[in-house]
């Protein structure tokens, strides 16, 4: 099956209510690997994210895939910044993106039961997602996001408000999925992070790309001050 | 005070045996209110949803209508419904008024706004949960409205439910297009104004207990189903 990337943002935009959120961005996505974004609170990163998954309008600019648009949008998965669990059981929320596609019943059953052992859920599957705890849902929603074997994944922060032990079962998780050839694309406030998953990095403020490199480069000798700044832990104006 | 201590007794032993009377009364009341409630559901489930989940021109207009519409005093509405059926009204050569249709065609203008209005309150907020993941998985308008509704069932059913509650419980516009017509379009609640005006309080009251006793039901069922909607067990 042929890969879905490269994807390409050209003189991307986007404004609302007057207020330029994000852009002018031109920025392009290899195959492979891990490409981390970084920034302060409110730099863009969600935004960035949302416009590349096809989720937010643009006002200006395009981004397009390798393949058509349509089947691009199927082959990629989304995981929130906050966690939207279906007011259903632990299993038909994992369930539920086969389902749509309308898979086999048997099939369904296997990969959910599959999921819920590796998130540690097993034991809950007949339980409202809505009760499960925080990091629970955030397990939850990652499993569902990787449920269809996508192509591309995006994460929003999967490991905000996370322990050590969770946020090293979804790294884990990530590892796998990277050595399946997924790409991935996420989000993070945790710079230990960043340098253990990333092959590349952009680094976003006030919703430019404020430096971008592969990680060695990157973590090793930023180049603008802000970024240097930012690994300090300065706060930038 | 004799009268209703009398009332009290004779109302109870005719609820105990089941007096003829007053189990048609009561039965054709569930009858009427029940068809308005299905009508009015199979109307305003989906128009309530589908206004929570489409940007269209005149939406806001129609959420305005439809609020408006809740606010009618139902004695207009059977004021409305009796011009239209009456004999010289357009409608008129069905020749409806003064029957159980008539008084269903009143209840279904009356608790539709009402059904509608909740829905599309409910199913708002369930969008607003929602909006992001479906969006994201690329789901049809079909499969969006499927889940909506699936996953809003409760919500829905006590939208219902609390058209029903009105639907049971009304007077003014039943009165006026059924007449309240011996054996034909009596029904519980104008029953009871007909007996109290008489001065027949052991069948008013009779009557009184099970509209009551129906009311009751309906909030128990209420609240049943927003506790288990907590403890999410369907
Ligand atoms: N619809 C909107 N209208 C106006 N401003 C918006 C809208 N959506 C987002 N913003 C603003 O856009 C900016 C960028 O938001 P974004 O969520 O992309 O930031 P972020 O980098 O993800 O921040 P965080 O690290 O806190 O998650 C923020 O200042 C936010 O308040
Ligand atoms: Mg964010």
């Amino acid at each position: 099956m042929s890969t879905i990337l490269p994807l390409t943002l050209k003189d991307v935009a986007v404004r609302r209510r007057g207020k330029r959120l994000l852009g002018p961005v031109d920025l392009t996505l290899d195959p492979d690997g891990l490409t981390m974004i970084i920034g302060p609170n409110g730099s863009g990163k969600t935004t960035l994210l949302r416009v590349m998954h096809g989720v937010e309008r643009l006002s200006t600019g395009t981004a397009t895939w390798a393949v058509p648009e349509e089947e691009a949008r199927h082959r990629q998965s989304y995981v929130f910044q906050t966690p939207i669990m279906l007011r259903r059981t632990v299993a038909d929320n994992l369930g539920y993106p086969l389902r749509l596609l309308n898979a086999p019943r048997a099939q369904v059953n296997a990969r959910v039961r599959h999921w819920a052992e590796r998130i540690g859920l097993a034991d809950r599957l007949s339980l409202q997602a809505t009760r499960l705890s925080g990091g629970e849902k955030q397990k939850l929603a990652l499993a569902r996001a990787l449920i269809r074997k996508p192509d591309v994944l995006f994460l929003d922060e999967p490991c905000a408000n996370l322990d050590g032990a969770s946020t090293r079962d979804i790294e884990s998780i990530l590892q796998t999925a990277l050595s399946e050839k997924t790409r991935i694309i996420m989000t993070t406030h945790d710079l230990g992070q960043a340098r253990r998953l990333a092959s590349d990095a952009v680094f976003m403020l006030h919703g430019v790309v404020h430096e971008r490199g592969p990680a060695s480069r990157f973590f090793g000798a930023a180049q603008t001050a802000e970024l240097q700044a930012f690994f300090r832990g300065d706060i930038i104006a | 005070m004799n009268d209703i201590y009398e009332g009290l007794v004779s109302a109870f032993w005719l609820v105990v045996t089941l007096d003829q009377d007053l189990m048609q009364i009561s039965l054709r009341s569930l009858q009427v209110s029940l068809s308005a409630l299905v009508i009015a559901s199979v109307l305003a489930l989906p128009l309530g949803t589908f206004l929570a989940i489409r940007r269209f021109r005149y939406r806001r207009l129609t959420i305005s209508l439809l609020n408006a519409l809740m606010g009618l005093p139902p004695v207009v509405v059977g004021l409305i419904v009796y011009i239209l059926l009456s004999r010289s009204g357009p409608f008129g050569v069905f020749g409806l008024l003064f029957t159980p249709t008539a008084m269903i065609i009143a209840q279904v203008i009356i608790i539709t706004p009402l059904i509608a209005s909740i829905t599309h309150q409910a199913m708002r907020e369930l969008w607003a949960e929602y909006h992001d993941l479906l969006i994201s998985l690329n789901t049809s308008n079909w499969q969006r409205i499927k889940t909506l509704i699936w996953d809003g069932r409760r919500n829905l059913l006590t939208a219902s439910l609390a058209g029903f509650g009105r639907a049971i419980g009304e007077v003014g516009a039943i009165m006026i297009v059924g007449g309240n017509i011996d054996n034909a379009t009596r029904v519980l609640t104008t029953a009871i104004a007909l007996e109290t005006g008489k001065g027949d309080f052991a069948l008013a009251l009779a009557l009184g207990f099970v509209l009551i006793a129906l009311a009751i039901g309906i909030n128990i069922c209420i609240h049943w189903l927003s506790r288990t909607e907590r403890e999410g067990r369907w």
